[in-house]
């Protein structure tokens, strides 16, 4: 079979500049016209610790991390102990005779380069050494001079005196390369026609892309693996739209900003982890209960605790679904790709200030650090969703500003509500049949109210008489259904007649493709179905696919089965699942093997 | 930000009446927490601020049903988080003139790390304490401020934990406005508040706010003895002065302890950031231009 993918893996102690040396690659090769994807999994240490920065190249569109490695590019012993049995028999070890001992020779090629010694010895430029070793991996590819000279030409835009000297060692790294491997056929690939309009972003970015594109003008958050750079990104380019990025004192305080600045009429978000997550957990109900519409990005990573800060889990579903005192209706969304984050931010926007609700979007560690070569999205597509003020004027003299109408309608009538604390000047909370009532900010003369986590009536005043609460429960949970009967588009993959199925959700789709693709390329069938809102359950998405289903797997990266079980108090228990726990996403065979039943999957 | 509709204002001198909502404050016969709403009364009627331009925030507690009783806007929270969620408001939009109110509990115990960092981050609203050296709602346990040796329900055999000086902390956070009120002399507070209210940052004022029902030590009898206004020699520009003061447990001064207006307030240094309308398009190719 026609070889169609290239795996680059730069292994070995964080600091050492293989992230830097994997950036250039993935640009460079995107920039030649590859699909790039790649994976990165720093230590949770700044200096120490094992990084792994994987680069996947392919003339067709990339899902998932690639399967074996073809080339390990070893920073020291220890990145050659940790990946030396992911690579490929017959691949190629690359390493720097400056740095480690030769390895031992095995099913493989090992080619030891002399980076230090050029860049030292040679260009006497010894901070060159990455980019000689861009420049020779790069060679290896076999990609063309000039879009590599491109990307330094803008690396060092503002430091245009260093361009000299790394042109020089962009050279010499291409030119020992040509010398010393001259048939290099086996690593090159011939690159695609370039995406028109190629970005090369990761899922953090697209997602604060998407975040700016629907409306957001407020951020707080607190510093947290791996959501931090979401914050850092929008600290940088907010303040531009005349919007706010504030650096709270704690995750707690963040969602306390981010409400209060959604009252007073802005799209607002936080964006943090699982710890974070945990600690704003009653403000989530504050937002449910208040009907004031936020976003929260929860970046999954291992737990519980602090469990593992740079590791893969998607753990955090039961929290997002269930996660509140009472019962908190709100709406839960993960993206599948990076490009996927861009539109999984707008979404999640607009749903929350069309339902007046708390959204949160299941990032996860893969997606957040993935970089993807997407086509450009449109702007010309972004259709940014407002809340729905009331009309004050119309509401003060045709009579419904109290909302006593939609009262009646219910079986109940109020009573007098002047005396009551709360009641605002027009019905705030008034009942309709999604449940979305017209609000107001301040500002608006006439439409006062007081947002108040206690329960209250369609007037805002505070209730405590059991059919008001059941009346208003009922109401906010309205929206839950009205939403989910608007639920974005699943992602779906692979052939509408197999008989099986495999749901999955967030980065885990990408894997389940590949897996899908193999199957289909040995003579198989399986079909994916990956939804973007997990919470409520979009019943015309799942309910349609389990049914047309012999079997249905349901694949995710956590021990607990947290979807499965959500699909299976819905659906019934016959639905498999396949899981995979250890802090790295999962790898296609695991899937491809559970598709074909041969590993014991348990309800 | 979305369109908005918006009545026609009154165009009149306001009132008093015009600030109070038509719900009867749930406080008890006596409570101090009656002199504070007042005062506030008093000081939105001297700044004359239109209703829709005002926000009341609280946190949870007795005092905190206050927004409930202003006719404004009203953000009633939830425990401890008055100081976020009014920096939420006020970020978002700073032309409303933003008032917070609470509890010592809420302020100092649950709320305490957003006191500090309220503090010393300086955003410019006005937050009055109603301190009552108890929990009132929960129906008499010992709070931040409560004396070594105080029996409540919790404290059987007298509170144990050392009090906290809230103009102390205050003082050494940061605050750029730090002044104490009592809610028996509701005029002084209310010239107190305007004073806050017109501090371009984060003014503090803790009033003693006597609780009838659960605290029988530190009653409207008990303040009298020891309460003094500030004396007219002190500087309120001399912090270290300030904090002398702020460390007295008798007399208790009320009035102004320190004020400086030397640091921007952070809502301002905020906005100086910003690109005012900026054209958003433009500002999201210039975006997409870095990744592509």
């Amino acid at each position: 079979m026609e070889k169609r993918d290239l795996v680059i893996r730069f292994g070995g102690e964080t600091g050492g500049g293989l992230q830097s040396v994997g950036q250039l690659v993935t640009k460079a090769a995107a920039a030649v016209g590859f699909r790039v994807l790649t994976f990165y999994s720093p230590p949770a240490e700044i200096k120490g610790g094992q990084a792994v920065f994987e680069v996947r190249l392919s003339s067709n569109a990339l899902y998932a991390r690639g399967g074996a490695v073809d080339i390990l590019w070893t920073f020291d012993e220890e990145g050659y102990d940790a990946g030396i049995r992911d690579l490929r028999p017959g691949g190629l070890l690359i390493y720097d005779p400056a740095d480690m001992e030769a390895p031992r020779s095995g099913n493989y090629r090992v080619v030891a380069v002399p980076v230090t010694e050029i860049a030292k010895t040679r260009l006497r430029f010894e901070r060159g050494r990455n980019v000689v070793a861009f420049g020779m991996a790069a060679a290896l590819f076999g990609l063309p001079k000039e879009p590599l000279a491109d990307l330094l030409k803008r690396q060092f835009k503002r430091h245009a005196e260093l361009l000299p000297q790394n042109i020089a060692a962009l050279e010499a790294g291409i030119d020992w390369i040509e010398e010393h491997i001259p048939d290099r056929r086996q690593y090159a690939l011939e690159p695609p026609p370039p995406i028109p309009g190629v970005m090369v972003l990761n899922g953090n970015q697209a997602l604060s892309l998407g975040a700016l594109a629907a409306g957001c003008r407020f951020l707080a958050g607190y510093p947290i693996t791996p959501a931090s750079d979401i914050m850092e990104f929008m600290a940088a380019n907010l303040p531009q739209l005349g919007g706010n990025v504030v650096q709270a004192e704690d995750e707690i305080a963040s969602m306390g900003m981010v409400l209060g600045a959604s009252y007073a009429g802005k799209k607002a978000m936080t964006s943090t982890s699982g710890p974070g997550f945990s600690l704003m957990i009653e403000m989530l109900g504050l937002s449910a209960m208040a009907e004031l519409p936020c976003v929260i990005v929860d970046a999954q990573r291992a737990g519980p605790s602090t469990g593992m800060p740079t590791r893969h889990e998607q753990g955090d579903l039961n929290l997002a679904v269930y996660g509140g005192h009472g019962e908190v209706p709100k709406l839960v969304f993960a993206p599948t790709s990076v490009l996927d984050c861009f539109h999984t931010a707008i979404d999640s926007f607009n749903f929350a200030e069309k339902y007046q609700i708390p959204v949160i979007l299941l990032q996860d560690t893969v997606l957040a650090v993935r970089t993807e070569s997407v086509e450009r999205p449109s702007l010309d597509d972004v259709q940014p969703v407002d809340r729905v003020l009331v009309d004050v004027l119309s509401a003060h003299t045709n009579g419904s500003v109290n909302g006593h109408a939609d009262a009646l309608d219910h079986g109940h009538a109020p009573a007098d509500e002047t005396t009551q604390e709360g009641a605002a000047r027009f019905a705030r909370y008034a009942s309709t049949p999604s449940g979305v009532s017209p609000t107001s900010i301040p500002g608006m003369a006439g439409a006062e109210y007081v947002a108040t986590g206690l329960e209250h009536n369609e007037q805002g005043a505070l209730r405590y008489d059991p059919a008001t609460h059941a009346r208003m429960t009922e109401k906010r949970h309205r929206k839950l259904a009205a939403a989910a009967a608007e639920a974005p588009e699943p992602l779906r993959f692979g052939d509408e007649d197999a008989e099986v199925g495999v749901i999955t959700w967030g980065s885990s789709a990408g894997a389940v493709i590949e897996a899908i693709q193999l199957i289909h390329e040995q003579g198989g069938k399986a079909e994916m179905l990956a939804p973007k809102m997990l919470w409520p359950v979009p019943d015309h998405q799942l309910g349609e696919f389990i049914r047309r289903k012999k079997r249905v797997l349901v694949a995710e990266v956590n021990y607990s089965q947290q979807y499965a079980n959500i699909l299976r108090a819905r659906y019934g228990t016959q639905l498999e699942s396949v899981t995979s726990y250890g802090g790295v996403p999962f790898r296609v065979q695991q899937l491809i093997d559970a598709i074909a039943g041969k590993v014991a999957v348990h309800a | 930000m979305p369109e908005t509709s918006s009545a026609p204002t009154l165009e009149r001198v306001p009132t008093v009446d015009d600030y109070k909502s038509s719900a009867k404050p749930t406080w008890c016969p006596g409570c101090g927490d009656f002199g504070v709403l007042n005062a506030v009364y008093n000081s939105l009627k001297v700044k004359g601020y239109n209703t829709e331009d005002i926000v009341v925030v609280s946190g949870i507690g007795c005092s905190s049903r206050f927004p409930f009783f202003v006719s404004a806007y009203g953000f009633h929270g939830v425990h401890g988080r008055a100081i976020p969620i009014s920096t939420g408001v006020k970020l978002a939009n700073p032309d409303l003139k933003v008032l917070v109110v609470g509890g010592d509990g809420d302020a100092f115990a649950i709320g305490g790390g957003h006191f500090i960092h309220g503090m010393r981050r300086n955003v410019d609203v006005t937050y009055v304490i109603m301190d009552n050296e108890i929990y009132g709602l929960t129906k008499g346990q010992t709070s931040p401020t409560s004396n070594v040796g105080f029996i409540t329900k919790s404290t059987p055999k007298g509170s144990v934990d050392q009090p906290l000086n809230p103009l102390a902390l205050a003082l050494i956070s940061g605050a750029t406005f730090v002044a104490r009120g009592y809610s028996a002399k509701p005029k002084d507070l209310a010239e107190l508040i305007v004073r806050g209210i017109e501090h371009p940052g984060m003014a503090l004022i803790d009033v003693y706010s006597p609780c009838p029902t659960f605290n029988e030590i530190n009653t409207f009898k008990f303040f009298r003895d020891v309460i003094k206004n500030v004396p007219e020699d002190h500087d309120p520009s001399d912090r270290a002065a300030a904090i002398e003061l702020a460390m007295l447990d008798n007399p208790l001064y009320c009035g102004l302890f320190y004020q400086t207006t030397e640091s921007e307030s952070f809502d301002r240094r905020m906005q100086r950031l910003q690109t005012k309308d900026a054209d958003p398009r433009q500002v999201l190719d210039r975006l997409f231009e870095q990744f592509s």
